[in-house]
């Protein structure tokens, strides 16, 4: 009886754990196997190579640390101006305010958006030199017409673009999180530091801020993480690598596995990848239990 | 000494400063939207003459030729299938094993849900390389079939997650009673636990929807045909083929586009809360 009951529940957890093991498990083992080996994903022989894809990628593709340093420029792009555009837009919101349910609304249209749609609705807006190009339209008005270029053609503005854009599409995230932050601190402690005196500026140091350290570090960890593996938007906004100059580490793990048949290669790639960003993640993680501990 | 007027003036200003600031990002989020949507009802000929946001004349032929020469109508069908099976999918096998993780004892249940929860914060960016070669093993690769399989998985840690939340509050009489009644386990899950989730399983249909509905990478690489393509990858497509049509891409930009944000707009209290229940999970 018991027996039988046992069994009867593990009925309740057995589609889950088989498309588990088979769809995330299995593949997660292969990627460390495959990354020992040097294998074009057709043929039935593969050939060991041991740790010769990591070597490679340290210290022979500088191609892998162009993406990754494109990518760390976008990161902290994001990490800059999307987030502190994120937290003054629900620092200002956080208040008696009129349209605060409109606001919100249209702050997360972004984020539900795919890539794919923002991508080519921008690149439509902003690479033609005339026509629908509003940005370089105002260029030419405001009579700076030497300044109007196409922003995704040209190596030098092509990242940068990318990287406004990425914040653009992905500011909301971090404004319904802050805000949900903001709103749990108790509307009595700026009362009582108001009759002690405070200014605004003093209560939002002494006591926003502070109070905030823990959503904020969160945010900062999600916006690494997501920021660092983003690609889509570029494949939608540049359409191409550009030689290089818009490349992330993910497009170039998708060129080894497409482009150049190396799958071990890019298994070793996405492992390596994989390993910073867990790294990453627990400095910040570490980072924030120090300044939670220092309060 | 600083009168009441000096405050309330000042008051007044600040106030119209912090309104002009999010006005200015409201704008800013809905223009490339009402941009793209105005230039899908222009012709080759008035997209680079006709500037305004209201088109002079309204074309809606773009979306006759999207739809029946570009085959967005064929692309259109494909998102919505994958959507609806993935999400009824996750619905399914994700509310069974968060019931049995809430509610039933069995050997392996603590490791079992911690494999799952590890799954949702270690990042593996090469993961679609290994799962392509898993798909052409079990011969799955260019089906729909390996597709919705793929993407029932990704989406199933969150979904366990958040349901076995909701569950480990539930107040058990309501089982306890059906349980005298005579009700089987699973009767109880179908017939008590689902109906009593439903606010919850409102934002996991929400938002896996979103995520099948916009989901890129893996449908690229799985699907071979045009045949099985969703929106996401065919428009990618679409745009190597008809590069300069901007009129037509535009049409199959709103097409994508428009479902998510009207299931966004009516939906958008359930969304709030999933993402919001997501950042505590990180």
């Amino acid at each position: 009886m018991k027996i039988k009951s046992t069994l009867e529940n593990y009925i309740f957890v057995l589609p889950a754990v088989a498309i588990f093991t088979i769809f995330y498990v299995i593949p997660f083992i292969w990627v460390f196997q495959l990354g020992l080996y040097d294998w074009d994903g057709i043929l039935p022989t593969k050939v060991f190579v041991g740790l010769g894809n990591f070597k490679e990628i340290i210290f022979q593709d500088p191609s892998w640390w162009q993406a990754m340093r494109n990518a760390g420029y976008i990161t902290l792009i994001a990490l800059t101006f999307q987030n502190i555009l994120a937290f003054l837009l629900a620092w200002a919101c956080d208040r008696e305010i009129r349209l605060k349910n409109f606001y919100r609304v249209i702050f997360f249209i972004p984020p539900v958006l795919s890539e794919i749609v923002v991508g080519m609705a921008w690149r439509f807006i902003i690479n033609d030199i005339d026509g629908a190009n509003i940005i370089n339209r105002t260029l030419i008005n405001i009579g700076l017409p030497q300044l109007a270029h196409s922003w995704l053609s040209d190596p030098k503005t092509a990242l940068t673009t990318v990287a406004l854009v990425h914040s653009w599409k992905g500011f909301g995230w971090g404004f319904l999180i802050f805000l949900a932050g903001l709103q749990t601190i108790p509307r009595e402690l700026y009362e009582a530091v108001h009759v002690d005196g405070a200014n605004a500026w003093q209560s939002f140091r002494k006591i926003t801020i502070p109070l905030m350290i823990p959503v904020i570090v969160l945010v900062a960890i999600l916006t690494v993480l997501g920021t660092m593996q983003a690609f889509v938007l570029i494949i939608s906004l540049v359409q191409s690598e550009l030689a290089g100059h818009t490349s992330v580490p993910v497009l170039r793990i998708l060129a080894s596995m497409r482009g150049s048949s190396r799958f071990g290669y890019a298994c070793a790639q996405g492992i390596g990848f994989g390993v910073i960003l867990v790294v990453i993640s627990f400095i910040q993680y570490r980072f924030s239990r120090r300044a939670r501990q220092i309060q | 000494m600083k009168t009441n007027i000096y405050y309330k003036t000042k008051g007044v200003i600040i106030n119209l400063l912090i309104h002009a600031f999010l006005i200015s990002v409201a704008v800013t989020c809905l223009y490339p939207l009402l941009w793209m949507l105005s230039s899908s009802f222009k012709t080759q000929e008035t997209i680079f003459k006709d500037l305004s946001l209201i088109p002079a004349k309204f074309h809606f032929q773009n979306y006759y030729l999207a739809w029946i020469q570009g085959g967005f109508g064929r692309y259109f069908l494909n998102s919505i299938f994958y959507t609806a099976s993935v999400v009824i999918g996750i619905v399914i096998v994700a509310s069974l094993a968060a019931y049995a993780f809430s509610r039933l004892r069995f050997p392996g249940r603590n490791i079992l849900f911690i494999m799952f929860m590890a799954a949702m914060m270690i990042p593996v960016p090469g993961s679609f390389v290994a799962l392509y070669v898993l798909l052409n093993k079990l011969h799955l690769r260019n089906t729909p079939v390996g597709y919705i399989l793929c993407m029932i998985n990704v989406g199933l840690s969150t979904s366990i997650f958040l349901l076995k939340t909701f569950f480990d509050k539930m107040p058990k009489e309501l089982e306890d009673a059906a349980r005298i009644d005579g009700c089987s386990k699973l009767g109880i899950w179908w017939n008590v636990a689902l109906p009593l989730a439903k606010p919850v399983l409102a934002v996991v249909v929400v938002f896996n929807a979103l995520n099948v509905w916009n989901e890129y990478i893996l449908a690229l690489i799985i699907f071979d045909s045009k045949h099985f393509m969703p929106l996401q990858v065919a428009l990618q497509t679409f745009q190597g083929e008809f590069v300069t049509n901007y009129p037509l891409l535009m049409a199959g930009l709103t097409i994508t586009a428009l479902p998510i944000i009207i299931v966004y707009l009516l939906m958008q209290k359930y969304i709030v809360k999933g993402v919001t229940a997501g950042a505590i999970v990180g």
